[in-house]
């Protein structure tokens, strides 16, 4: 290539490009930073997490059940530092036992507590909901009630998750014959009669587990009942995760990158953790978001037929079976732990719902 | 067709052997037995009774007399009350199986009227209308809404009567065990509707001039049917089991109260009758329901 004098390369006299001799150095300048910006046209890369909880905020009903959602969790939270009763003991006026608080209307003071008040002049905490039979502070229970409802939704959702996704895995992952007898075993647990089971279990366990958990002081605290419980949903509830986990690792294992990951050698657990797990991260959240409601609801079956937890210790299910006696006269004490079940049950169904809308790559358009 | 039919039903054998081995094994696990009560026998009769009903040899070999038994129709007697269980169980049960086929009728029908005429409205009034309420009702446990209905219309209004085995009002436990169905069959129906309607047959339908109506029922709604069939069979198992809260709240006798009671007496004959009996039920809902669903959409391969 030649050049002119003015260090600009010469026009080839057939070419159609501009005449760069024409031009000198001087006619040429670096962009600036503001210019350079002015050419960017991409946005920022949007990933598939932050795509998902984009369209998530968009859903009004979603957002409105998170926020319930962190309402509840805090309340249940804080409000029993606040509250100076406790859920087993009955309400003492003085140091002595106030026989006359029981059944009282939500907002209302016993005869001993208002004399006690106009004596001393101080004021005592309202019973917000009023009390039970036995003169217990009902908001107290109901909260501590919800307390144990969202625990046991939670804990047997991740019990679940956790054994869900190791079979599911292994079987998936395996395949082969190893894939074949993992399924029907999983077929098998599938058709048993949940409800039936459940039932059977939870008495079960519970009268053989007690000797054991008695000499374990954090299991006591728990209470047989409640490990009762979270033994049976992990025993019977991981199947359907496990088959949903399979189901996404048999598709994801075609994929070209599980191949280029395998030919230069990676090994099969980080196979696993670094490219097919995260893959169907999205079903799984969704399916977790789901199972929580669901284990609420048969927690409060339970309780409610008598076999969830124990006594002193109230669930929304037991609180409203105790309800039940009293129902003609009192059926505010039906209304509110039923009201919080709703609650709960409902925001978690409609965020798993939004969940499902946001996350599943299938339902996209 | 026939090795699949085959292989379902050696699943559904084995299911059912599996659901008494962990009944049977399970149930002698709790302690205290069926003669255990306040007022103790003295041990001389205690062991001619456990030795009358066989409890005295070892719970392998108990396992096998009884199923033995089974298999020539002999159901054994309640040790509660001493009463045949097969007469015991077919009571019970009628008043379950009629209290549950009302619920799944009502649910079924309601289900997919509602669930259609939300499709066929989509985004309009009645839309939104019946999907908030459906979403609503699947948040209600049935404990709950089957109290409230008590209170409500039984105690308060007086509009029904309490329910009695001579005067049996079966209103409202149909409509508390229904509702939870009839809402999940309302969304399944909507979503496999607006699938069925969106699909080239109906446009071609509707292109080459069929009425509506006949666009409805023919085209769409034949087609909309597949998914709320596989979820019919298990609801009805479910409906049947599931009556055990609204049974014990409405205070009918059916197979979900004496289940629960035979559990807390220790009967063990009547535990085992009634959960085989009710797994047997569920098992061949299950396994009825699948082959249906592979005979009516031929697009479904066989494994």
């Amino acid at each position: 290539m030649t050049y002119a004098e003015n260090g600009m390369p010469e026009k080839n006299p057939l070419s159609v490009q501009i005449d760069l001799s024409k031009f000198s150095s001087a006619d040429f300048e670096p962009a600036t930073a503001d210019e350079k910006a002015q050419q960017e046209v991409m946005g920022e890369s949007v990933t598939f997490f932050k795509d998902g909880c984009r369209r998530l905020m968009k859903n009004k009903l979603a957002v409105g059940s998170i926020v319930v959602l962190v309402l509840l969790l805090l309340s249940i939270i804080i409000i029993p530092f606040f509250v100076p009763y406790s859920y087993e003991d009955i309400i003492t006026v003085d140091g002595r036992r106030d026989k006359t608080a029981t059944n009282l209307a939500p907002f209302e003071w016993s005869q001993r507590e208002q004399q006690y008040m106009e004596e001393t002049g101080e004021k005592l905490f309202p019973h917000v909901m009023g009390t039970d039979s036995l003169g217990r502070d009902y908001f107290i229970r109901v909260i501590y009630g919800t307390r144990v409802s969202l625990a046991v939704g939670l804990v047997a959702s991740i019990m679940v998750l956790i054994i869900g996704l190791i079979y599911g895995s292994i079987s998936g992952w395996c395949g082969g014959t190893v894939d074949i007898i993992m399924m029907r075993i999983v077929d098998i647990i599938y058709s048993l009669p949940d409800t039936l089971m459940i039932i059977l279990l939870s008495v079960v366990l519970n009268e053989t587990l007690k000797p054991v958990i008695e000499k374990v002081p954090l299991l006591q605290s728990l209470g047989t009942n409640m490990i009762a419980l979270f033994l049976v949903f992990g025993l019977l509830y991981w199947v359907g995760m496990a088959r949903l986990v399979r189901g996404q690792i048999l598709t994801i294992k075609q994929n070209e990158y599980v191949l280029a990951a395998r030919t230069i050698g990676t090994p099969s657990g980080r196979i696993l953790r670094k490219h097919i797990l995260p893959n169907c991260l999205s079903v799984i959240i969704i399916s977790v978001a789901l199972q929580i409601p669901s284990a609420i609801f048969t927690e409060s079956y339970l309780s409610f037929l008598g076999i969830g937890v124990k006594v002193p210790m109230p669930s929304l299910g037991s609180l409203a079976n105790e309800a039940r006696a009293g129902i003609n006269s009192y059926p505010m004490k039906l209304v509110f732990p039923s009201l919080i079940i709703c609650l709960i049950v409902l925001a978690f169904n409609l965020l798993g719902d939004g969940l499902r809308d946001a996350f599943d790559p299938k339902l996209k358009r | 067709m026939t090795r699949y039919v085959v292989k379902r039903v050696l699943l559904a054998i084995v299911t059912v052997i599996i659901i008494s081995l962990i009944t049977f094994f399970a149930m002698n696990a709790i302690p205290g037995g069926p003669f255990n009560k306040e007022k103790a026998p003295s041990p001389q009769v205690q062991a001619v009774l456990e030795a009358r009903y066989n409890l005295d040899k070892p719970v392998g070999e108990q396992y096998i007399l009884y199923m033995n038994n089974i298999l020539h129709g002999d159901w054994g007697v309640s040790l509660k009350t001493g009463r045949d269980i097969t007469s015991t169980l077919m009571t019970r049960f009628g008043v379950s199986s009629q209290l549950g086929l009302q619920a799944a009728a009502v649910a079924v029908v309601l289900g997919l009227v509602l669930g259609s005429i939300a499709a066929l409205n989509r985004n309009k009034l009645p839309d939104r209308l019946i999907i908030f309420f459906t979403t609503l009702f699947t948040g209600v446990p049935s404990f709950v809404l089957a109290t409230l209905l008590l209170l409500v219309f039984c105690v308060q209004l007086n509009i029904f009567p309490v329910w009695s085995a001579e005067n049996p009002n079966y209103f409202l436990p149909v409509v508390s065990l229904s509702l939870y169905p009839m809402a999940y069959i309302t969304r399944l129906t909507k979503t496999s509707m607006l699938d069925a309607l969106s699909q080239d047959y109906v446009r071609t339908a509707r292109a080459k001039g069929v009425p509506q109506v006949k666009v409805i029922f023919k085209h769409a709604l034949r087609n909309a049917l597949i998914p709320v069939v596989t979820y019919v069979g298990p609801m009805i198992a479910y409906i049947i089991t599931g009556s055990m809260v609204v049974e014990s709240i409405f205070t009918i006798g059916g197979l979900g109260t004496q289940f629960v009671n035979s559990i807390n007496n220790s009967d063990y004959p009547l535990i085992m009758a009634t959960t085989l009996f009710l797994g047997i039920l569920m098992v061949s809902a299950n396994l009825i329901t699948d082959l249906v669903y592979k005979l009516i959409d031929p697009r479904i391969e066989l494994e």
